[in-house]
């Protein structure tokens, strides 16, 4: 492709069903799923029970799960410390990624990574990174190797708007569109980067043009829209897999709670995250719209918001009776030793 | 036993390394361009030019090597390696341990550095001790042709993050080389004394050697201990050495403070004190930056005469021959 084609975001709802009835559910469920985890991650960390840093997705839950539904096996997914949403939508257990927070040997990362730093290599989860930007020349080295493997296989790149602005960012789009990488750029644009808007810190004001000086398509998509969400992922994932180069996805989303626990939010007012919860949360439009256009009924929704319940209570018991791990785990893992 | 210059070890270790694993590839600023061989032989895919942006460079291979390719990068100058420290520290070293073991890092990170081609601070600066600093990685620096090519062999063939620094003047030096391993972790003893051990790596050491000459004729007898991997640390073999010799003077071009000498003077105080007949002494670079004109930049590296001087002081037998041969007023 010779020039960056950039697309606006699309109008409010799919215009003809683009996902299936079955595939509205489980989008819902997993949108939920997140939701409900990270409500209950919340309470725990204002329990004491969490330390450290947590940085909460909630609101922005229809961009992975919505992307993640363009995946398939082999595929690899990387991301910042915003990162509990990816891991259950990439499959990861909800037990594993809540005793990581908690610190316990249960834990993903038996306890050493905490809630920034979680993966799975069988999910091809990459991580789970605490450095703003740090993740993204990662996810052109996963592409990297995809393409030096000769698998068409793509790597997801999540980072927010306030990553953007890191030369690494760039970086990665220039070595991304010379070599023709299978990436696929995902900037979460919730607004914010930690207390400073989009506006405050990005002198350009379309971030899906961010790579076109190197050629790098790029659409802008309401991130709050599960189904438009995966649409896009969709055209994506096809130009990445087709071996034309990386591909870039601004997602316009946004984040009800602050940039971390403690963070009190004061640089925007009530009302303006009261009128997106109302307006555009991504689980009440699915929901809804199962309901009325999908001839979903509430008793099937009440079965899976009671499925999503069982297995967030189930994730937060384990998280607190898995043990602590043994102080002898602080020196395992640091090097590979000779064998 | 061919005898090649220590470039070539190093070229000869990659085409080595490559036909036996199609993991280990090698891109890089200019690596395509100056490694015409490796190019020809392996093709466009495996040897790679890239951008000048180490960041990339560095973060590419992290990410390669996560999914088990064994990524070797040339960043060119040691000075460069501040571009690319978030991919390097921040990634390839921690990522193993915060994610619980799961995933390795096999990564060799090439990088020049060290006084004798004039080519300024910002090209020339010793910086290996900052890596020894961080966990996670592995560091080398070799001192002759035969461990530019076997200490790199095993560097590619570690699971771990190793960075490889390549002193500047020693390219062109010749030696023998064979196709050993030289397994990571282990010191060399240079040459067998008994009054005093100089430990040393790279450049040093063979300044080492050339004072242990002078100091034979004075009647001293002076060991010379190569480090080559700067960690793993050879512990074991420092401390014998240091038992045997009952003194020790660290010699690098690294500047002194928190350098590989402070490091290796701290253990041997800490472990073979009570074997000791003289405090540890370290003759280092000065805490400046690296100069471009040859005299400053020779005035900045430590000499045999410097050594001789420090050797005969440690010892007490200094006298006014030593004064002309280091430049120092006594």
């Amino acid at each position: 492709m010779a020039e960056a084609a950039t697309r606006k975001p699309r109008g409010k709802g799919p215009k003809e069903p683009a996902m299936s009835r079955d595939e509205l559910l489980r989008a819902y469920r997993d949108m939920l799923l997140i939701r409900r985890f990270e409500e209950k991650a919340g309470q725990l960390y204002g329990m004491g029970l969490i330390g450290g840093f947590c940085h909460l997705y909630i609101g922005q839950e229809a961009v992975v799960v919505g992307l993640t539904m363009c995946t398939k096996p082999g595929d690899q997914v990387i991301t910042s410390y915003r990162d509990h949403g990816h891991m259950l939508a990439t499959g990861m257990e909800a037990r594993g990624v809540m005793a990581e927070l908690t610190g316990r040997i249960g834990g993903y990362s038996k306890g050493k990574g905490g809630s920034m730093h979680m993966f799975s290599r069988e999910k091809g989860f990459y991580g789970g990174h605490g450095i703003v930007g740090a993740q993204v020349p990662l996810g052109a080295g996963l592409a990297f190797a995809n393409w030096y493997r000769g698998n068409d296989n793509v790597a997801m790149t999540y980072f927010g708007e306030g990553a953007s602005n890191q030369g690494q960012v760039y970086e990665s789009l220039n070595l991304a569109a010379l070599f023709k990488l299978p990436v696929i750029f995902v900037i979460e644009n919730n607004k914010y980067g930690m207390g400073t808007s989009v506006e405050r810190a990005s002198a350009s004001k379309d971030l899906s043009k961010n790579g076109a000086p190197w050629g790098i398509p790029g659409e802008q998509v309401n991130g709050m829209d599960v189904i438009a969400v995966k649409e896009a992922g969709e055209r994506a994932v096809a130009h990445c897999r087709a071996g034309n180069g990386p591909y870039l996805l601004e997602m316009k989303t946004y984040r009800y709670r602050g940039h971390s626990m403690s963070d009190p939010a004061k640089y925007r007012t009530r009302e303006e995250v009261q009128k997106m919860r109302e307006q555009s949360d991504c689980i009440d439009t699915a929901r809804k719209l199962l309901l009325e256009s999908y001839g979903v009924t509430e008793a099937e929704l009440k079965v899976i918001d009671d499925e999503v319940k069982a297995i967030v209570q189930d994730s937060a018991d384990f998280a607190q009776t898995s043990p602590e791990p043994d102080e002898s785990e602080l020196y395992t893992d640091i090097l590979i030793e000779a064998r | 036993m061919p005898r090649m210059t220590a470039n070539d070890a190093l070229t000869s270790a990659l085409i080595e390394e490559m036909r036996r694993d199609s993991r280990v590839l090698m891109f890089g600023e200019g690596v395509a361009t100056k490694r015409r061989d490796l190019l020809e032989e392996f093709g466009a895919a495996r040897v790679r030019n890239t951008p000048l942006a180490e960041g990339i460079i560095a973060g590419t291979a992290a990410g390669a090597a996560a999914t088990g390719l064994r990524p070797v990068i040339d960043l060119l100058f040691a000075p460069f390696l501040c571009y690319a420290m978030d991919e390097i520290v921040n990634s390839a070293g921690k990522l193993r341990y915060l994610s619980g073991g799961q995933f390795a890092f096999p990564m060799v990170v090439l990088a020049a550095t060290g006084a004798g081609w004039g080519v300024g601070a910002q090209h020339n600066h010793n910086i290996e001790a900052w890596f020894a600093h961080s966990p996670g990685l592995k560091v080398a620096m070799p001192s002759t042709p035969a461990d530019f090519k076997g200490l790199l062999k095993a560097a590619i063939r570690d699971d771990n993050p190793v960075l490889f620094f390549t002193d500047l003047a020693l390219g062109f030096t010749e030696g023998d080389v064979t196709d050993e391993v030289v397994p990571l972790g282990q010191a060399a003893i240079r040459r067998n004394g008994r009054d005093v051990t100089l430990i040393s790596y790279a450049k040093t050491v063979h300044t080492c050697l050339a004072a242990a000459e002078q100091l034979a004729d004075r009647g001293i007898s002076a060991e010379v201990l190569d480090l080559r991997t700067l960690k793993p640390l050879d512990e074991e073999t420092v401390l014998a050495s240091a038992r045997r010799t009952g003194r020790v003077v660290v010699v690098h071009e690294a500047s002194r403070m928190c350098g590989i000498g402070a490091e290796v003077a701290a253990i041997v105080a800490e472990k073979a004190f009570r074997d000791l007949r003289a405090p540890v002494l370290r003759l280092t670079g000065p805490d400046a930056p690296a100069p471009a004109s040859f005299p400053l930049e020779q005035a900045f590296v430590p000499q045999p005469g410097q050594i001789v001087t420090t050797v005969r002081d440690l010892l007490g037998t200094r006298d006014v021959r030593d004064v002309e041969l280091a430049g120092v007023p006594v």
